[in-house]
């Protein structure tokens, strides 16, 4: 049983805070990611879990065990960097078995050791050969054999990903999940790529500029950020974001814009305390924008088509409507053509709103 | 207005044939896309259109003009590089006006050939500031700019989007596509990144080892693939691959996949003209497959959820039959979970067969 606990974790740098009142819990076996954009703080929060930075302010438990005074090297923390650091002079074998020689432990252990990890982590062909024979996928494999080879209580993971082609990080993204379960190694991960944290995440934490704006699940995090940036950060082509003004009158409560009138009144108590002119923002997935080609049968605002992103499986969609521009997607089937004509719906059932002062959701 | 040839063009490095005699042509306006994996050539080919490499052999035209003797900076190339090379201490301005001053262009005709190109680019407003005092946008659009300054009769870009980080990658992507569209210029575009590709393509020509696998359209090249390579290295995630062998018995055609079989007697007329042997790939892409909770179908087959990884609008479900995996990417499905039990149909009219000894397509 491991879990990690930090509790109000501060770092300043030189001219502003790096972290501010980091707290979370990561539970026993648990894949734990941290998700911001580059400079958001996450390979600080790594290295002062890890012990290669120390705290300004809080606490680190690893386990029951409270580790600020704890060296890193007795800390039981496996932590593997954005860039292998692999010697291009040492063979697979060597390479994987430095940490265990240092520890000047039994040669023939060693071999025991490496050979189980290798197996493991089927990387038993490249032992006997040099780093620059290895393809990205597989330099990251080896040098995460090193750090495994430890057996170390918790596994940190700063960007693995970042740095391999498009095509092996996809693949490489459900193998790291497959083994973290397989090992059952209580796991944090940082990364930038929201994709990557949606998808092998047990939780989420999204960060940004020190700050933790969310910690939940991938499918609440998706679903119901609570914050402008959380709303914005996760979520592939990114949120639909328009600025509105609160309007009452004749019983009625509407959200309004120069092209829009959302019209809330059946949810009139989410607004009992704001004041008639009060800005908030309405977030809208693309996925919940709907476009009809038919402009006669549908009800809704009429748009153009500005730009068509065909990825695939799926179309982005980029309507103009007067000033704003709103991204819907559509199937690959859905044929429509640039500066076409249609009429956009909107799915208000899964419509997010944020207060514009503070920036929170309200829902 | 310019058009590209290129024919027969080969380049050999020491003992390494780069490229292996590969011919294309780009017409007016258009946008062709070099995509494959690093060390498929792709870089070489365009540094020969730009007069950096020497062709072994083979001839570039530019309409028909042969350029393969002319320097770099007489051939009517503009280059865009991978990390802009904006100079950091020249103003937005300057950087504009550089490729001008070293073409001895009069003061005066200098100055309203920026100002033009600011008033397209939508820099207007950053002319005096310096490049690096800009947001990665605006260095985005000094380095087109510069680019086509000096009235280039082709732009070639050279991973133009691959240093940076998700997030802003997409961001990026969308404006170069916006600019293309207001540039309209003949460009030749490399990237090993298949969505950027998909996205800001005319036509894509496919490399890998040194030669074009197909040329075409992007939603071409995403529904036909013509060979195994290309069905593989375009769409996320990747194309699901079988092994199969094509059976004929009691009047039926099948391809027997050991754990299940599709009955193809419509096309089995097809696949005996076109295959060279009964071993054969089927290829489905994962949005092509249904998931049923219930069985709806004899053709349905059972499946066992592995894993899911959580895309947030979809998911793409890992299933598992014997040693096979299955991936579908669809809409979430509420109450499927690791270990249940569903049903899958592929659609029929979107399967695809390669032919195992040849790797080309038969349907």
């Amino acid at each position: 049983m491991v879990s990690i606990k930090l509790v109000n974790i501060s770092k300043k740098g030189i001219r502003k805070k790096i972290l501010e009142n980091i707290s979370f819990t990561v539970n026993d076996k648990e894949l734990f990611v941290i998700n911001g954009p580059p400079g958001a703080g996450k390979t600080t929060l790594l290295k002062i879990i890890a012990g290669l930075i120390a705290p300004d302010e809080g606490d680190i438990f690893i386990g029951e065990k409270r580790v600020n005074d704890v060296p890193a090297n007795e800390r039981g923390v496996g932590m593997l960097f954005e860039t292998p650091a692999i010697y291009p002079n040492l063979t697979g074998f060597d390479n994987i078995a430095f940490p265990l020689r240092i520890k000047k432990v039994p040669e023939d252990e060693i071999k025991k050791k490496v050979k189980e990890v290798a197996d493991f982590l089927q990387i038993s062909h490249l032992l006997n050969r040099k780093p620059n024979t290895y393809s990205g996928g597989e330099l990251q494999r080896v040098a995460l054999a090193r750090v495994l080879v430890r057996t170390p209580s918790i596994l940190l993971l700063d960007e693995p990903l970042k740095n391999l082609d498009a095509k092996i990080r996809e693949s490489m993204r459900v193998e790291l999940k497959r083994l973290q379960r397989e090992l059952g190694i209580t796991t944090i991960f940082a990364t930038h790529d929201q994709l990557e944290a949606l998808t092998i995440g047990d939780r989420i934490a999204v960060i940004n500029e020190g700050i933790i704006h969310q910690i939940d699940i991938p499918e609440n995090v998706y679903n119901y950020p609570k914050t402008v940036f959380t709303a914005r950060f996760i979520g592939s082509p990114p949120i639909n974001l328009i600025e509105c003004t609160l309007e009452k009158k004749d019983k009625k409560c509407i959200l309004k814009t120069s092209e829009f009138n959302f019209d809330f009144t059946e949810h009139m108590k989410l607004f009992e305390n704001y004041e008639v002119g009060h800005k908030f923002l309405l977030g809208i997935r693309p996925e919940n924008i709907i476009l009809h080609k038919d402009l006669e049968k549908a009800t809704g605002i009429i748009g153009t088509i500005q730009l068509i992103e065909n990825v695939g499986d799926e179309k982005i969609i980029s309507i103009k409507i007067d000033d704003k521009v709103l991204t819907s997607i559509v199937g690959k089937e859905v044929i429509l053509d640039y500066g076409q004509k249609v009429c956009v719906e909107i799915n208000m059932d899964k419509i997010h709103i944020f207060d514009m002062e503070n920036n929170k959701s309200i829902l | 207005m310019a058009k590209l040839f290129v024919k027969n063009l080969r380049k050999v490095f020491g003992e390494l044939e780069a490229v292996k005699g590969i011919s294309f042509n780009v017409d007016e306006k258009e946008t062709l896309c070099l995509l494959g994996p690093s060390g498929c050539g792709k870089t070489t080919t365009l540094r020969c259109i730009a007069g950096l490499e020497i062709p072994t052999s083979g001839e570039i035209y530019i309409n028909s003009t042969l350029i393969n003797d002319l320097p770099p900076q007489k051939r009517g190339i503009g280059l865009v590089f991978q990390d802009y090379a904006v100079f950091p201490h020249m103003t937005v301005y300057d950087n504009l006006a550089f490729g001008l001053q070293v073409r001895k262009m009069e003061k005066s005709k200098i100055d309203s050939k920026v100002k033009e190109i600011a008033r397209l680019l939508d820099l207007e407003n950053v002319l005096q500031r310096y490049a690096k005092r800009l947001s990665l946008s605006e260095i985005q659009r000094v380095a087109i700019g510069r680019a086509i300054a000096v009235d280039p009769e082709i732009l070639l870009l050279d991973e133009p989007l691959s240093n940076l980080d998700a997030r802003t990658r997409e961001k990026m992507r969308t404006e170069l596509k916006e600019i293309q569209m207001k540039v309209g210029i003949t460009s030749v575009y490399v990237t090993h990144d298949q969505l950027e590709a998909m996205t800001l393509a005319d036509r894509i020509a496919v490399m890998n080892n040194g030669l074009i696998e197909q040329i075409g359209k992007p939603s071409e090249i995403y529904d036909n693939p013509k060979t195994l390579f290309v069905a593989r290295f375009i769409g996320t995630p990747s194309m699901n691959f079988i092994d199969c062998s094509f059976i004929e018995k009691n009047g039926k055609a099948i391809i027997d996949a050991s754990e299940f079989y599709l009955d193809v007697s419509d096309i089995s007329s097809i696949i005996k003209e076109k295959s060279t042997t009964s071993e054969l790939i089927l290829g489905c892409r994962s949005e092509d497959i249904i998931i049923e909770t219930k069985k709806t179908s004899p053709d349905s087959i059972e499946v066992e959820v592995k894993f899911i990884e959580n895309l947030g609008a979809k998911s793409i479900y890992h299933l598992g039959i014997g040693e096979k995996r299955i991936l579908v990417k669809t809409h979430i499905i509420p109450g499927i979970k690791i270990g249940s039990k569903v049903w899958i149909l592929f659609n029929k009219n979107k399967i695809h067969l390669f032919d195992k000894k040849t790797n080309l397509a038969i349907i």
